[in-house]
């Protein structure tokens, strides 16, 4: 179990998934993968069928209006002045009770090297909020950021499709790095560096209190994203993703993906902003006949939207023995 | 076995995927320097201090205040006569901070209660200092500061330990008090956005400058609109030529809010407030 969730925080640090060896699969894996192979014609029709009765988008709806009605509650509270939720992303208020972005929080302890009991009580509370919820179902389910980031990567993909550019990538440990790499600069300069740069407080403020000139750096991410490096932001640099990652680790709601019912057509990765968590999804390679989809998803459901056949799911763990 | 008949080394399969290996490690290198680079940017504008701000009232020193402020903005919404504002990025590390642009619209203590403090969930904004904060003594006042709009109440005090700034007549050759002139009409204007409050109107509601002309026989407006009993006065005082004359002059117990800057009539302001500054003798 342990090793489970090592691996899970390897991955997200950048390293690349495990290959697990055959003989370490359990006998339920074994007895599925065995046959899958043997029944090709049927896979194949298995596959078609499927595709032909698959629901689109359910999740991406679903997503979308939690995301956009969250940012513009920040909006209406105070433009239409009913302070339900003030403040922004970084900071708020909600009803009167704290709530801190863990990753803002983070960098001013570390500039400021004081903590007030306000914001013990904000961070404590964001905490526990995302780790019942998944840590990084901050990014795709409240992120403003993220949402800008989503679209400009449909452009993306289009354009790669189209043969116009070509996608470039990064090592992804270089994520983990600047998240050490900004903590330092908070704790050594006593300034939150971060936060300056930082799109989803940029973003969130312009929503909340207009824009201004921060939001050309927030263009000039996205136009890099668009023509040269997918989801480069959120995938190589944002640390506040590996913040909410790290809290996500032992949360007890994730993405369950059989075995049993996987085409592997790999739509799924595809679709994924962080591909490396579906490892176990390419023909072959899981080891058990049902597995957990590591820390480092977003929990965003695009791939159980693209799955034709069920293999991926959300799932609330402990849920399924009560029920 | 011959040598001829081994399978070719894919050497070009090879040496095509180490070269994809080498410029993704040089490309991620780039992105780390172009990063850190471009945040570090941000430290000009702070080290130069081009622009010096005046934080809301009770805000820590500047170099505390840029460290503690999580860029939230929840000061801005309570603020009645919403006299903060944000800092761009072009002000580097101090994005998103709060400010007040005492000329534009000053703080007027409205809220009676300081709420910038209030909601502030940093301690970035503080009633009181802790102790392990560092300040200077120029900066706190004598005597907690009496707010003239709650003079009559039981509890006449504003909880302010320290002053942002304190103000300042930088031109008296445009003072209208100086030169012995009056004031009549709209102290800034038809077109003047910025609000206060005046306690004869009503003192739970902001009402814009524009909405409240004058006629004074002698311009007072600094000293009739200070919110703080004491923080300034018309001083009689004789020039060079023997002529007697009157004069704003700032007392100790100015905190620096910044309404007399607002309220100046004359353009530019003659009297300002100079943002972090202290009480001197």
């Amino acid at each position: 179990m342990a090793n489970k969730y090592w691996e899970s925080v390897r991955v997200m640090l950048g390293g690349e998934p495990r290959k697990v060896e055959a003989p370490e699969f359990t006998e339920e894996a074994k007895t599925i993968h065995f046959y899958k192979r043997s029944e090709k014609l049927d896979f194949d029709a298995l596959k078609l069928e499927a595709r032909a009765h698959q629901k689109k988008g359910k999740w991406l709806k679903r997503r979308w209006s939690v995301l956009l009605a969250i940012n513009l509650l920040f909006t209406v509270s105070f433009w239409l002045d009913i302070q339900i939720l003030e403040g922004a992303l970084t900071a708020s208020r909600m009803l009167g009770f704290h709530l801190i972005d863990l990753n803002s929080a983070l960098q001013v302890m570390l500039a400021h090297k004081h903590i007030i009991v306000n914001l013990f009580i904000g961070t404590g509370t964001v905490f526990v909020l995302w780790l019942l919820l998944g840590g990084r179902t901050f990014c795709s389910w409240v992120c403003p950021y993220h949402f800008l980031a989503e679209n400009a990567e449909r452009l993306h993909v289009y354009l790669v499709e189209k043969k116009k550019i070509s996608d470039h990538t990064f090592h992804r440990g270089v994520r983990t790095v600047f998240w050490v790499l900004f903590a330092l600069m908070a704790a050594i300069t006593g300034y939150t560096v971060f936060e300056t740069i930082s799109p989803t407080g940029i973003v969130s403020r312009a929503l909340v209190y207009g824009p201004g000139l921060a939001l050309g750096w927030v263009v000039l991410l996205l136009l890099f994203e668009v023509f040269y490096s997918r989801r480069a932001w959120c995938r190589y640099v944002c640390p506040i993703g590996l913040t909410y990652g790290i809290v996500g680790v032992f949360s007890p709601l994730h993405v369950n993906y059989k075995l049993a019912n996987c085409h592997h057509e790999g739509e799924c990765r595809r679709v994924c902003e962080v591909p490396h968590v579906l490892d176990c999804v390419i023909k072959g390679r899981a080891p058990q006949a049902e597995m957990d989809i590591g820390a480092d998803c977003t929990r965003c459901g695009m791939c159980i939207d693209v799955c034709p056949s069920g293999a991926l799911k959300f799932e609330i763990k402990g849920l399924r023995k009560i029920m | 076995m011959t040598t001829e008949k081994k399978p070719a080394a894919p050497t070009g399969v090879v040496n095509k995927r180490k070269l994809e290996e080498r410029r993704k490690f040089l490309r991620t290198m780039i992105l780390g320097a172009a990063v850190l680079g471009i945040s570090t940017l941000g430290y000009i504008p702070v080290a130069s201090a081009w622009r010096v701000r005046m934080r809301p009232p009770g805000a820590l020193e500047e170099p505390d205040f840029l460290a503690s402020c999580i860029k939230c903005g929840q000061c801005v919404q309570v603020c009645p006569v919403q006299a903060i504002k944000l800092d761009d990025i072009d002000h580097g590390f101090g994005v998103g901070m709060p400010y007040i642009d005492s000329r534009k619209q000053a703080c007027d203590f409205s809220c009676d209660a300081v709420q910038c403090i209030l909601a502030c969930p940093t301690g970035s904004l503080v009633y009181k200092k802790p102790v392990y904060m560092p300040s200077r003594s120029e900066m706190k006042v004598a005597n907690p500061p009496i707010l003239l709009a709650k003079e009559k109440d039981p509890e006449p005090t504003l909880n302010l330990k320290e002053r942002t700034g304190l103000a300042r007549l930088v031109r008296p050759d445009a003072c209208l008090a100086v030169q012995g002139k009056g004031f009549k009409g709209q102290a800034r204007g038809a077109d003047f956005k910025g609000r206060m409050r005046f306690i004869e109107v009503d003192r739970w509601k902001p009402i814009r400058l524009s909405d409240h002309p004058f006629d004074l026989e002698l311009c007072d407006l600094c000293v009739r609109t200070c919110p703080i009993k004491g923080a300034i006065s018309l001083q009689p005082v004789l020039d060079k030529d023997g002529k007697k004359h009157m004069t704003p002059t700032v007392h100790e117990p100015c905190l620096g809010c910044g309404v007399c800057e607002m309220i100046c009539p004359v353009e530019p302001t003659a009297i300002v407030v100079d943002a972090r500054k202290g009480w001197s003798a």
